[in-house]
């Protein structure tokens, strides 16, 4: 039903915008140098 | 009633940066700058603890856990512990009385960290910024860990606990795993994983132990229970992830606590089939994002979905029929279960539409969204910092906090749930007694309080029963004394 059609790939593209919205977030707070960050990070062991 | 599930949770922090870039350097000056922030300084009492002490008879491990007593430690106004503990700073909640309230509190322990941090950094060089992470491990095969502690009936026997518990322990990851990208422990690189659904469960060796910082057991038997031995145990669970997301911290406790009311009033009869080697369900399941791997049990192949199918039916029918006010009010119990049939069925159906309350499943979504847009391989250092960022405290840098997770408390509640205790267990009088007569507090516990009061000898306040100290049972009292001495006095007569 066209209606119905219509009202699925409006909320799925809301959704694509949002997730797009999310990963300019993201890449705008995103530590700089990831490699170095994630080796960088090094722990004791705990419980 | 059976035994009410007095709840809490304890959490050691990721740290990392500092003067010196060595982590107990970096945990003390944490915990000092929150107890300086406080300008409140009451000691924690050791009297209490016995680590080592095991729920079976005939303990076996390598060493016995020592205690710790030179490290920075400290009791705060809503009743938690903030110290640290090996080489993390720790928070321990105070106990509560329902699994929201203690999402409430585990989340005002976010706050805590982030005071913390915020206070220790404004006097540092920038260069030696500190930073927190609530995760699990540092993607190098160093672990540390999220426990949930629950009160039980001391009359339920421990091989009951071991029994009841397994089926649920190895398979509950599916609504309240972390998530990981890649894997670090030799077993499990084997296997090529990309992604796991739970950041710990590799890291688990035993079914049953008294470790808890190496061959780590899914059932801890450490025997402390912080109050009358005679009528309470309290179960130290160490399998579980650090969560951001509240709802699966809610399901977390919310399910293991309605789990240990069954097994308390029904045994363990019926509950669903033991794994036939429950490690490596625990650790299959970790590495099955798809869900569909299943595991040997003396009633066949069962996935993790299968166990948790099976243990709703059970506690829906169980609450139906007799309630569960020992776990949470009754509106509380049961919009757990919504939440719970709700998990299990989008699980089964469309798991993505859970991004707002697992975390696994959250962070996917944004790993597998950055994957696409920059055609990064699965274990990309981006993806790895991304899982690592998803965990950061502070609020500019936190992934969790911009991926649209459901929240259960307003800001406000758990910004007064940072200074304020619950009023539904003795943690209310620990905290009041903190927050109005610490000048006159000698050290604090869980099940005690040393009070100076000028003359005489110490008074020690015993509180073996988390349920007395309640604000029902002591706002009367509190309100009629001025002074510590006061308070021992009325307390003593």
């Amino acid at each position: 039903m066209p209606t119905e059609t219509t009202t699925e790939s409006s909320s799925t593209s809301d959704l694509t915008d949002e997730l797009d919205s999310l990963l300019d977030e993201i890449d705008s707070v995103l530590e700089e140098n990831a490699e170095e960050f994630v080796r960088n990070y090094v722990q004791k062991g705990g419980q | 009633m059976a035994v009410a599930k007095v709840l809490g949770i304890e959490t050691e922090y990721g740290v990392a940066g500092g003067p010196d870039g060595d982590p107990i350097t970096a945990s003390t000056l944490i915990v000092n700058a929150y107890a300086q922030h406080e300008r409140r300084r009451v000691a924690w009492d050791f009297a209490d603890e016995t680590p080592g002490r095991d729920a079976r008879s005939q303990p076996t491990m390598s060493y016995p856990p020592a205690i710790e007593i030179h490290l920075a430690n400290t009791v705060l106004t809503n009743g938690a512990r903030l110290y640290v503990d090996h080489a993390h700073p720790e928070y321990s909640s105070p106990e509560v009385r329902t699994p929201l309230e203690a999402v409430l509190f585990d989340q005002a322990g976010e706050l805590v960290m982030r005071k913390a941090l915020e206070t220790c950094n404004a006097t540092f060089d920038p260069a030696f910024a500190l930073r927190l992470y609530k995760n699990n491990s540092d993607g190098k095969g160093n672990s540390y860990g999220t426990h949930e502690n629950y009160l039980v009936d001391r009359a339920v026997p421990f091989d009951d606990l071991v029994r009841g518990l397994l089926p649920h322990f190895v398979s509950r990851m599916v609504f309240c795993g972390a998530g990981k990208v890649g894997s670090e422990t030799d077993e499990a690189r084997g296997y090529n994983t990309t992604f796991q659904v739970s950041a710990r469960a590799e890291f688990f060796e035993e079914v049953v132990g008294l470790e808890t910082t190496l061959k780590r057991p899914l059932i801890n038997t450490r025997d402390e229970p912080h109050s009358d031995a005679e009528r309470f145990r309290r179960l130290h669970v160490i399998n579980g992830d650090a969560t951001m997301s509240p709802v699966a911290t809610w399901l977390k406790l919310g399910t293991t606590s309605l789990l240990l009311s069954y097994i308390e009033r029904r045994g363990v009869a019926s509950l669903p089939p033991l794994p036939a080697r429950p490690v490596r369900a625990f650790r299959q399941f970790a590495r099955d994002e798809s869900l569909t791997v299943t595991t040997a049990t003396e009633a066949g192949e069962w996935r993790a979905l299968d166990f948790q199918e099976e243990l709703f039916a059970l506690i829906q029918r169980f609450v139906a029929d007799e309630g569960a006010d020992d776990v949470a009010p009754e509106s509380e119990v049961l919009s757990l279960l919504i939440e719970w049939r709700n998990a299990l069925d989008l699980l089964a159906t469309s798991p993505d539409d859970l991004a707002d309350s697992v975390d696994w499943i959250a962070k996917r979504r944004i790993l597998r969204a950055y994957q696409e847009r920059y055609g990064c391989g699965p274990l990309d250092a981006r993806l790895r910092a991304i899982d690592l960022q998803y965990a950061d405290i502070r609020p500019e840098k936190s992934l969790a906090a911009r991926a649209r997770l459901r929240p259960l408390f307003s800001d406000e509640d758990i910004q007064a749930a940072v200074s304020a205790p619950p009023r539904s267990t003795r943690a209310y009088f620990r905290g009041t007694c903190i927050e109005r007569f610490s000048e006159s507090l000698v050290s604090a516990n869980w099940d005690s309080l040393v009070f100076d009061v000028g003359e005489g000898p110490l008074q020690r306040v015993a509180m073996m029963d988390p349920l007395r100290g309640t604000a029902a049972l002591t706002e009367p009292l509190f309100a009629s004394v001025a002074t510590a001495r006061e308070l021992v006095v009325a307390l003593n007569g």
